[in-house]
């Protein structure tokens, strides 16, 4: 029984990476219906950042992993600003296209810049990576680490800000505005263009968040946002467009993997996230959070 | 003479090649209420759109208050002094009643005339008062009608667009509706653009009126006037059966022109 709650317990810490990243592709699906297929990226790149500013400058982890969100936020500003504005109102297949294509670009980029190149990094974080016993009984005994109880903790914070600015702030309100009906939100007054930029600036925001929090795991490297590739189904199980679904299908994922891992095996690992999701969508189509009122535009 | 708050100058707007509006011009002046009336697909939401900047007309001017407004986009113009009521509400299904009211302000600052327009809004919508709190897709259709036009007046605009309305709703509903519609331009000095497929109701509240068919201007007129003309009559007011309606195209009345 312990076993089993341990392995949850391991899941919940990389099934919040998973639910930052899915996150941001549901910030950016709602409210501009373009699917990003680059947010793993935006997390590399996030990760970069905060390497080069702790490991290359010598900046403190705070300082840092602040300055890689800020700076990721800007990031995702400009990217919307002057790649995807340009092109809005294109078939979604075209602006998809040019999500793949900004990954693409952006992992031959980041091998190009001096002092990162194709090699792993690992960041110096104040977060041990050993054990603190929760629980112990006479067998076996119940442990966290402090870099997973760092994950899931700014996990919980980053979201209940988030919650906080589009409940209560008058330009978070008009971002649900936005994404709900679009030309309403432009008869409003809302500028919808630059809503959609500080939607980017966001998702960028989070992405980076993740990354920071995913380096001392997995360590940094061009091709560590491939875990997009677990967050989408992530994002697709909590009904992509519901921002509780993108956590608890984060959540869900990360602690089956685990729970595959484990239990089945080895290779079910990898695929089990895509198997949930299957049955998940067989079962209910329109996801766990799925609304079930369609979106006007 | 004063000079029309709004005058929109031969617009031509296509949507890809179909031309939906050919050439109309039109105004309207200060705190007056006109109204566009036209059958199906005769343009009228496209020629609203025009004006908000929701669409880009190919050709033409409008020009609101001596400025030219056309091919901006709408929140520019909305925050120029024009607000849109759109054809089926439209209004954001998720958020509260008070929040849409308060995405209708969103452009203002001034704490204290928002809250005097709220508490004017709610006075002529009392039912949005009793119904702040749920969201908004869960209102009736007349009640997210009345949803439509408050959150438009929270802006405190010179100018509403008003796109039919009526669409929907009971014959008492759409009579409550008007009134109020007719109590905020005699109140508020707010001048309106009504368009409307219910010429009976419309022609009833209107000072002036346009007829529109398949893009044009085949008739304008007092509303008084426009009331009893012949054509009209037969076209809106159901003063003749029914099946003459489809088959009576505005050719006599185009020769006029
Ligand atoms: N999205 C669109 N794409 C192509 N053609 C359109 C589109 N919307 C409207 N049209 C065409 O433009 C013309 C004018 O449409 P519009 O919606 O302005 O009519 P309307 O007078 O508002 O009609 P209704 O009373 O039914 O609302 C119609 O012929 C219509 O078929
Ligand atoms: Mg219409």
């Amino acid at each position: 029984m312990l076993q089993f709650v341990q392995l949850v317990l391991n899941g919940s810490s990389i099934g919040c990476i998973y639910a930052l990243v899915a996150l941001g592709f549901v910030l950016i699906y709602k409210a501009t219906e373009v699917v990003n297929f680059a947010q793993g990226e935006l997390m590399m790149f996030g990760a970069f950042f905060a390497y080069t500013l702790i490991t290359l400058f010598g900046f403190s982890y705070w300082i840092g992993a602040a300055g890689a969100i800020l700076g990721m936020m800007a990031f995702g500003y400009l990217l919307d600003r002057v790649v995807l504005r340009p092109v809005l109102g294109q078939p979604a297949f075209a602006m998809i296209m040019l999500t793949i294509g900004i990954g693409y670009v952006s992992r031959s980029v980041a091998g190009l810049v001096p002092g990162w190149g194709t090699a792993a990094y690992a960041i110096d974080t104040p977060f041990s990576a050993e054990g603190l016993p929760l629980l112990t009984t006479a067998e076996t005994s119940l442990v966290i680490s402090e870099q997973n109880l760092s994950i899931i903790g700014a996990t919980v914070l980053f979201c209940a800000v988030l919650f906080a600015f589009f409940r209560y702030t008058r330009i978070g309100v008009a971002m649900q505005a936005t994404s709900q009906n679009q030309l309403a939100a432009y008869y409003m007054g809302i500028p919808v263009k630059s809503v959609f930029s500080l939607i980017w600036a966001i998702s960028a925001g989070v992405a980076a968040a993740a990354g920071v929090l995913l380096a001392p795991i997995t360590l940094i490297d061009t091709n560590m946002g491939f875990i997009g590739l677990k967050a989408f189904p992530a994002a697709v199980l909590g009904g992509f467009g519901s921002i509780p679904g993108a956590i608890v299908g984060g959540l869900t994922i990360g602690i089956i993997e685990s729970l595959a891992g484990f239990y089945l095996p080895q290779g079910f690992k990898d695929i089990a996230a895509y198997i949930v999701l299957l049955a998940v969508l067989v079962l209910r189509p329109e996801g766990l959070f799925g609304q079930a009122t369609r979106k006007k535009v | 003479m004063t000079e029309p708050i709004l005058r929109v100058s031969n617009i031509e707007t296509y949507y890809g090649p179909i031309m939906a509006i050919r050439g109309i011009s039109l105004h309207i002046d200060p705190g007056k209420i006109v109204t566009v009336l036209g059958a199906n697909g005769a343009g009228k939401t496209t020629l609203l759109k025009t004006i908000s900047g929701a669409m880009d007309p190919q050709k033409g001017t409008v020009e609101f208050e001596g400025r030219e407004i056309q091919k901006q986009d709408p929140d520019r113009v909305m925050r120029a002094g024009i607000s849109h009521v759109p054809e089926g509400r439209e209004v954001f299904p998720f958020l509260t009643v008070h929040e849409n009211l308060m995405m209708g302000a969103f452009t203002r600052r001034d704490r204290e005339g928002i809250q005097r327009d709220l508490e004017l809004v709610l006075g002529y919508f009392p039912v949005l008062e009793a119904r702040s709190k749920q969201q908004a897709g869960q209102l009736s259709g007349g009640e997210q009608q009345m949803l439509a036009i408050g959150r438009a007046l929270m802006s405190h605009p010179r100018l509403v667009l008003l796109d039919e309305p009526s669409l929907g709703l009971s014959p008492i509903l759409v009579n409550d509706i008007f009134g109020i519609i007719e109590r905020i331009n005699r109140e508020q000095g707010t001048t309106i653009l009504l368009v409307e497929q219910n010429a009976h109701m419309a022609l009833s509240i209107a000072d002036y009126g346009y007829v529109l068919e398949v893009g044009r201007v085949v008739m304008e007129d007092t509303a008084e006037r426009l009331r009893d003309k012949e054509d009209i009559k037969e076209f809106y007011l159901g003063m003749k059966d029914a099946g003459s309606r489809g088959k009576r195209r505005w050719k006599r009345v185009k020769t006029w022109r």
